[in-house]
C-alpha cells in the first residue's frame, strides 16, 4: 500500500469505514428524493421542453428563424456549440489526465464531472445537427457508400474532422464512464431491496462480481482508456479551433488557436464542475468526500488555465498589431471599440481578471466565492466564443456588407432549452447513479482518510 | 458428488492479503478472491496472471489507423479525387497533413471501443448476465476467498484449520455452483 505524507491534507474527512462510503453514496439513491429535487427537475424539464419546441419550430420553418444574415452566417449556434464542448472537457480531463498523473483527489469528483461532460457534449452535438436545417440528412456527414455518384465526404475539411472528433470523444467518454460505473452499480444491486431496483441495477451492472482477475483487467482498461482519452481531450478542442483557424477571416486565422482553445475549454469545464459540485456536495451530504481541499485544487486549475487564456488574448492583440496586416489589426480594434465592445470587455473582465483573484489563498478556499467565480467564468467563456465568432465576421472586407447580429426568440429559446435539458440529465444522474466512484474512493480510504492518517481510526492497527 | 468449495470472509483487505500469503505458503491453492475494490498486490499471491488487454488495445489501434489510411487513399485519392481549395491531392503523402486528425481519431475510436468490448466479453459482464459473487457484501465491505476443493489436495478440515489462523471472520463450506 502507498503511503501519503502526513502533512498532506486528508482527502476524506472524519472517520469512515468501507461500509460508510457505500452508505453515504447509496443513501440518496435508496431514499426518497427531497422536494427541492422535484422542483428543480420540474423547472429544468419545462425549460428543456421549451427548447425542444423551439428546435421543432426551427426544423419545420428553417434556419431563417435565427437572427443570421448574409454577413453573420455563424452566430449563437456555433457559440453555443463551442461553449458546450468546452464545458465537456473537464470530466475526461479529470478522469484521464489526473489518473495518469496519479492525482488521488480526482476520485471524489471524476464520476460527476464525467457525467457533466457527457451531457454537455450531447448539448454541443445538437447545434451542428440542427444547423444543417435538414436534420434528416444528417447521416451525410458519415463516409457511407451512397447512390449520389460515389460522392464521399471531404476528409480535407475541418468541419468533417470535427464530426469525427466530437463523435469519438462522446463515445469514448461514455465507455470510460460506464466501465467505471459497472462495479458501483453492482454495489447498489447487492443492496437493493425493491424488486424493480434490483432488476434495474442487475441489468446496469452487467453481472459484475468483483473477481481478482476482473479487477486486474479493470485497472488496465482504465489506464489504457486514460492514455487514449488524454490526447483525445486535447485533440477535440484543437480540432474545434481548426474550424476557425484554417479559414482566412481576420481574427480567426491564427496559429495560437489550438492551445488557446484547449486552455479555455479546461477553464470553463472546471468552472462548471465547481458550480455543480458545490450544490451536489451540500444537497447529497458528501462534505466529507468533496471539501475545501478539492475545491482549492480545482481553483488552482482554473487559475492556471485562466492565466493561459489571458496570455493568449494579449498575444493575439499584440500580434494583430505587430503583423502589420491592417485587416487583422482592424478586427481587434473593432472587437475592443466597435459596436460589440461590451461583449469584448465582459469577456476580458470575466476571463482575465477573475481567475487572478485565485492567487489569494483565502479566496480560493472560500466556497461561496468559488461558486460566484465559477458562474462568472462560465458567462465569460460564452462571451469569448461570441466575440471570436460574431465580431470577427460582422464587419467583413466589404463595408457595404457590414451588419449586426441580433438573436431572435428561437436563438434564445434553443440556448436556454439546452441549459434545461443539461440540468434535467444531471439531476436524473444525481438521483439514480452513484455520484461518487464508490470502489475508487475505497482504495484511498486508508491512504488519505483523516482518521487513518492521524491514527485515531478505531481498530486500525498499522500493517507496515 | 458435487464439488465442494470453502468461502473465507474477511473484513479488511490487508488481513486478507497477509492471510492469503500464509495460506499459499502452507500449500493451499486459492481459486479466486471477491472484493469491493481492486486489492493491490493480491494477484501475484494467488497466481492471477497479468492481463494482456493492453496489447489488444494496441493492435486494435493499429487496425483503426490502417483502416483510416486505406479509406483516405481509396476515397480521396483513387476513386474520387476532388480539388478542394487547391489542396494537393495527387498522392496520399501529399494530402496526408489534412488527414492526420481523422487518422488519430480513428485510432482512438478503434482502440478504445475494441478494448472495452473485449474486456466485457472476457469478464462475462454483459447486459442481462447474472452476478456470481457468493455474498452480496463482497461489493460493499467484505473480502472473500474462494477455495475450491478440486484444486486442493488437502482434507477440508486441514484447510479449515489453516484459514482459522488468518483473522477470518466467517468460514462456509458448500457445494460449488457454476452460475456463468
Amino acid at each position: 500500500m502507498h503511503k501519503e505524507s502526513a502533512i498532506r491534507e486528508p482527502l476524506i474527512l472524519g472517520h469512515k469505514t468501507y461500509h460508510d462510503i457505500t452508505e453515504d453514496v447509496c443513501r440518496s439513491i435508496e431514499g426518497k428524493a427531497p422536494k427541492a429535487w422535484y422542483i428543480m427537475l420540474g423547472i429544468a424539464m419545462l425549460v428543456g421542453l421549451y427548447g425542444v419546441g423551439c428546435i421543432v419550430y426551427l426544423l419545420g420553418t428553417g434556419i431563417g428563424t435565427w437572427g443570421l444574415n448574409k454577413t453573420v452566417e455563424w452566430a449563437w449556434d456555433i457559440t453555443n456549440f463551442v461553449w458546450w464542448v468546452g464545458i465537456g472537457h473537464a470530466g475526461t480531463l479529470i478522469s484521464a489526465v489526473l489518473l495518469l498523473f496519479r492525482q488521488r483527489w480526482r476520485m471524489a469528483i471524476n464520476r460527476s464531472a464525467e457525467a457533466m461532460t457527457i451531457f454537455a457534449v450531447f448539448m454541443a452535438g445538437l447545434f451542428p445537427l440542427i444547423h444543417m436545417g435538414r436534420l434528416w440528412v444528417g447521416y451525410w456527414v458519415m463516409p457511407i457508400p451512397n447512390q449520389f455518384g460515389s460522392l464521399w465526404v471531404n476528409f480535407n475539411s475541418p468541419l468533417l474532422w470535427d464530426v469525427f472528433a466530437i463523435s469519438t470523444y462522446l463515445s469514448v467518454s461514455l465507455v470510460f464512464w460506464y466501465i467505471g460505473l459497472i462495479p458501483d452499480f453492482a454495489t447498489i444491486r447487492d443492496r437493493a431491496k425493491s424488486p424493480v431496483a434490483k432488476k434495474a441495477y442487475s441489468l446496469l451492472s452487467f453481472g459484475w462480481s468483483g473477481r481478482a482477475k476482473h479487477w486486474n483487467r479493470f485497472e488496465i482498461v482504465s489506464l489504457v482508456l486514460a492514455g487514449l482519452a488524454t490526447p483525445l481531450v486535447f485533440s477535440v478542442h484543437s480540432i474545434v479551433s481548426f474550424d476557425f483557424a484554417t479559414s482566412v477571416i481576420p481574427g480567426w486565422h491564427t496559429t495560437i488557436f489550438p492551445p488557446y482553445f484547449v486552455a479555455g475549454a479546461v477553464f470553463s469545464g472546471f468552472a462548471m464542475v465547481q458550480t455543480l459540485l458545490l450544490i451536489l456536495r451540500k444537497g447529497m451530504k458528501l462534505e466529507a468526500y468533496i471539501h475545501t481541499r478539492h475545491v482549492e485544487y480545482m481553483n488552482i486549475v482554473i487559475m492556471v488555465t485562466g492565466s493561459i487564456v489571458g496570455v493568449a488574448y494579449l498575444t493575439e492583440l499584440f500580434i494583430s498589431w505587430y503583423s502589420g496586416v491592417e485587416y487583422e489589426s482592424y478586427a481587434f480594434i473593432n472587437r475592443a471599440t466597435g459596436p460589440y465592445w461590451w461583449a469584448y470587455w465582459s469577456m476580458m473582465t470575466c476571463n482575465v481578471i477573475s481567475p487572478q483573484l485565485m492567487w489569494i489563498r483565502k479566496l480560493r478556499r472560500s466556497l461561496l466565492f468559488t461558486f460566484f467565480i465559477s458562474i462568472v467564468v462560465n458567462i465569460g467563456m460564452w462571451f469569448e466564443r461570441f466575440v471570436i465568432i460574431v465580431t470577427s465576421i460582422h464587419r467583413d472586407y466589404l463595408p457595404s456588407a457590414w451588419s449586426m447580429f441580433y438573436p431572435t426568440w428561437v436563438d434564445i429559446g434553443i440556448f436556454i432549452g439546452t441549459l434545461g435539458l443539461f440540468f434535467s440529465f444531471y439531476l436524473l444522474f444525481a438521483r439514480y447513479f452513484p455520484v461518487l466512484a464508490i470502489s475508487e474512493v475505497k482504495t484511498i480510504l486508508k491512504i488519505s482518510g483523516e482518521s487513518y492518517k492521524n491514527g485515531t481510526a478505531p481498530g486500525h492497527n498499522d500493517h507496515h | 458428488m458435487a464439488e465442494r468449495v470453502i468461502y473465507a470472509m474477511y473484513d479488511d483487505d490487508e488481513t486478507l492479503k497477509t492471510g492469503a500469503k500464509k495460506l499459499v505458503s502452507g500449500g493451499v491453492h486459492i481459486s479466486d478472491v471477491f472484493s469491493p475494490f481492486p486489492v493491490h498486490g493480491i494477484d501475484p499471491i494467488i497466481g492471477v496472471k497479468h492481463t494482456r488487454l493492453g496489447i489488444v488495445a494496441f493492435m486494435l489501434g493499429l487496425t483503426g489507423l490502417l483502416l483510416a489510411v486505406f479509406g483516405f487513399k481509396l476515397l480521396m485519392i483513387d476513386e474520387w479525387p476532388i480539388n478542394i481549395g487547391g489542396k494537393p491531392n495527387f498522392s496520399l503523402m501529399e494530402n496526408f497533413p489534412a488527414f492526420v486528425p481523422i487518422a488519430f481519431e480513428f485510432t482512438v475510436l478503434f482502440a478504445a471501443h475494441g478494448m472495452a468490448i473485449i474486456y466485457l466479453l472476457r469478464n462475462k459482464t454483459l447486459p442481462g448476465m447474472p452476478a456470481d459473487n457468493p455474498y452480496p457484501r463482497t461489493t460493499d465491505d467484505r473480502f472473500v476467498m474462494e477455495i475450491r476443493m478440486s484444486e486442493n489436495h488437502m482434507a477440508a478440515s486441514e484447510i479449515h484449520a489453516k484459514i482459522k489462523e488468518t483473522g477470518v471472520i466467517e468460514i462456509e463450506e458448500k457445494d460449488y455452483v457454476v452460475i456463468k
